[in-house]
């Protein structure tokens, strides 16, 4: 019997930040003083967590034998023939509860539980994170609350059904956008008021530090593996890693391995009806409304009128559907390191059906938006090798695609909303 | 005098009447901008030692629903940073002489721009600020550029802020500490914690000789009264928008409720 099983190593670890909490300008901790000390702790316990090896051991069982890791990398061979290139897909979407969430919450839950907090408030968008969440809390015994705007609630019905089976709490936010914004804000006054006794499990790599941080350790292992997959089966690295940015968390789980690799990173904005039209949700492509400012506790790019109120934001994917990105995305972008472009609800649903027809895969509008831009690339650029990240599946969309294609009807889905 | 002199001298006043400062917060631009200032007018002539101005903000959060919902009414009539402003401008040409603070989160000042904000703020008579996301590590900027235009800095301390935190926190205030009753957000609370009576003399030993004031939650003429005796300042606010709104915005039944509360602060 061999005894000599290398232990993987699940994540990249964090940077080495000059200011605290800061990427370049970017980040900090912009929040109500009743927080401080809970942050404090949590950046403690992670960095413990993070040298131990028993909690790393932990970390990546669950992630082998609950989550089944190693998630694929699938090459798109027919969809690569369409548009002349070659096109590998990282494969979150066959991750346990459908999407790249799951690697976080369980993360986190972990550090909830060496913090001796035994419950957790999350926000979701899509759903996909609350999911994650509720998941998560289901399997090591926590009490579990997750807020969610009251029209995501509307456009992600089986993702509500499903937190609620697995035992979570989930609660209506009906102010504001009644999104994923207004969803944060309120777990953030739920934690505030419950800082003792909960942990705060954000779902995306922003928020006040030491979040950014975390959310990009613990989502490293996608770009960890798919590195390691791309040099195994196919002996070299991609020319150009592509993934979607809301907050950004699959994006920097991807681009965190690749970064001092010569790889183009490209993240992908939700384009919405366009940019001219307002009606979108991309803080860096749109230079008028993008500004940098403060919002959910880190000083970033947000969409904001003149005055500083922050604005509504339309995306058909409600994962992306938010007005500010993870500070670290905002850094990448001002160093070059990494490009930022923004794909439209139409281009996203092309996409959506072309990876449907073309691979039998049909993906969460969020990752529909990477896979886009992968197409807008591999047309302009003949041969060349992109990595995708598919970081979820596309079940919990199947309402907004019918009714976006106009065949609404087919589903049994007697009420609309937007 | 400076915003500064003003807010201590507010401060220094009460305690020589042997009673804690009174703190009105009202939100400008609800239910208008004109109803809004006539409000924060009579509220000064109620009793009040300082105002708190309330500046919108889209995503307020440490405000419980009163204030998001009253905020947000504002923000949907229109109401911004420049209607805010000329609201204190009107404020002083209608005579009213007690300190006014902003009270507002960092984004619409750093939108506005840092010295623009400050400048802006201090030409319409505003005397200090407060800003609830900022804590200690980001607040060097605004709190120093706000000391050199001569407005008063109020910091925020909370139940979790450990004694030496706190001294920190204290030692940046040039106008008052302001003390977060509970872990929470603002919102009018039948009952204050148990602790809170210990909260606030731990805060004024770590505060070494800043005043405090005690705000989030003091709702009723008795919360008034029990904490009278130990306060350097108590803050009202969601309270006052309850009545309010209650009386359909009648401004007498507002000014009874804010004469009760100042009843209260007086000594026995």
């Amino acid at each position: 019997m061999a005894f000599t099983e290398s232990v993987r190593v699940p994540w990249v670890l964090p940077p080495v930040q000059e200011r605290r909490g800061y990427f370049g300008p970017y980040g900090g901790r912009y929040v109500p003083e009743t927080l401080i000390p809970a942050l404090e702790e949590l950046e403690a316990a992670f960095r413990e967590a993070v040298e131990d090896p028993e909690f790393q051991r932990e970390f990546d069982n669950l992630l082998r034998t609950y989550v089944g890791r190693p998630t694929p990398l699938t090459e798109a061979r027919r969809l690569g023939e369409a548009v002349g290139a070659r096109i590998f897909l990282k494969r979150e979407d066959l991750a346990h509860t459908g999407a790249h969430k799951i690697n976080n919450a369980l993360g986190q839950v972990l550090l909830a539980k060496r913090l001796g907090k035994r419950r957790v408030v999350a926000e979701t968008g899509a759903g996909q994170h609350g999911v994650a969440t509720a998941t998560a809390c289901a399997l090591l015994g926590l009490e579990c609350v997750i807020y969610m705007g009251t029209a995501d609630m509307a456009r992600q019905r089986p993702n509500v059904f499903r937190m609620q089976l697995l035992g979570a709490e989930v609660r209506p936010v009906d102010a504001g956008s009644r999104t994923l914004k207004d969803a944060i804000n309120e777990a953030i006054r739920d934690w505030v008021t419950n800082v003792r006794t909960t942990h705060y499990l954000l779902g995306s790599a922003m928020g006040p530090h030491p979040y950014p941080l975390i959310v990009r350790t613990f989502q490293s292992v996608i770009g960890v593996e798919a590195r390691a997959q791309m040099l195994q089966h196919f002996g070299r690295l991609p020319d150009v890693a592509v993934a979607c940015v809301g907050g950004g968390s699959n994006a920097i789980g991807l681009f965190a391995a690749f970064l001092e690799d010569p790889v183009e990173l490209v993240g992908v904005e939700a384009g919405g009806e366009g940019i001219p039209s307002g009606r979108h949700a991309a803080r860096f492509a749109d230079r008028e409304r993008g500004r940098v400012g403060v919002l959910h506790g880190a000083r970033t790019f947000v969409l904001q009128d003149p005055w500083g109120q922050i604005l509504d934001t339309h995306s058909i994917s409600a994962g992306l559907d938010y007005p500010a990105v993870g500070p670290e995305h905002a850094w990448l972008r001002d160093r070059h390191r990494v490009r930022y472009t923004a794909v439209t609800d139409a281009e996203a649903l092309d996409a959506f059906q072309a990876l449907a027809r073309l691979e039998g895969i049909l993906p969460a509008l969020e990752s529909a938006h990477a896979v886009a831009e992968a197409m807008h690339l591999a047309r302009a650029r003949p041969g060349l090798w992109l990595l995708v990240n598919l970081s979820g599946r596309g079940d919990k969309d199947l309402e907004t695609v019918a009714k976006a294609l106009g065949s609404g009807e087919a589903l049994e889905n007697p009420e609309r909303s937007g | 005098m400076n915003g500064i002199e003003a807010v201590r001298e507010a401060f220094r006043q009460a305690r020589a009447q042997g009673r804690p400062a009174l703190i009105f917060y009202w939100p400008v631009g609800y239910p208008d901008l004109e109803a809004s200032i006539r409000i924060v007018a009579a509220l000064a002539r109620a009793g009040a030692d300082l105002i708190e101005l309330g500046l919108p903000f889209s995503d307020p959060l440490a405000d419980g629903p009163v204030i998001q919902r009253a905020t947000q009414r504002a923000l949907e009539r229109g109401v911004r940073t420049p209607h805010i402003l000329e609201a204190a401008a009107r404020l002083r040409a209608m005579g009213i002489r007690l300190p006014l603070c902003l009270m507002t989160y960092i984004n619409p000042v750093m939108a506005w721009g840092i010295s623009r904000f400050l400048t802006e703020a201090v030409q319409a008579g505003v005397q200090g600020l407060i800003v609830p996301d900022l804590p200690l590590e980001e607040a060097e900027e605004l709190q120093v550029a706000a000391g050199a235009a001569g407005l008063a800095w109020v910091p925020l301390a909370a139940p979790t802020t450990p004694d030496e935190r706190l001294a920190r926190i204290a030692a940046t205030a040039t106008g008052f500490l302001y003390l977060v009753s509970v872990t929470g957000i603002t919102g009018a609370r039948d009952r204050l914690p148990v602790d809170v009576v210990a909260h606030l003399r731990r805060a004024r030993r770590a505060a070494n000789g800043v005043p405090v004031a005690l705000g989030f939650g003091i709702s009723r003429p008795e919360h008034v009264r029990a904490l009278a005796p130990e306060a350097d300042g108590l803050v009202v606010g969601s309270a006052l928008i309850q009545h309010a709104e209650a009386s359909g915005f009648a401004q007498e039944a507002l000014l009874t409720f804010a004469r009760a509360l100042r009843e209260a602060a007086e000594p026995l």
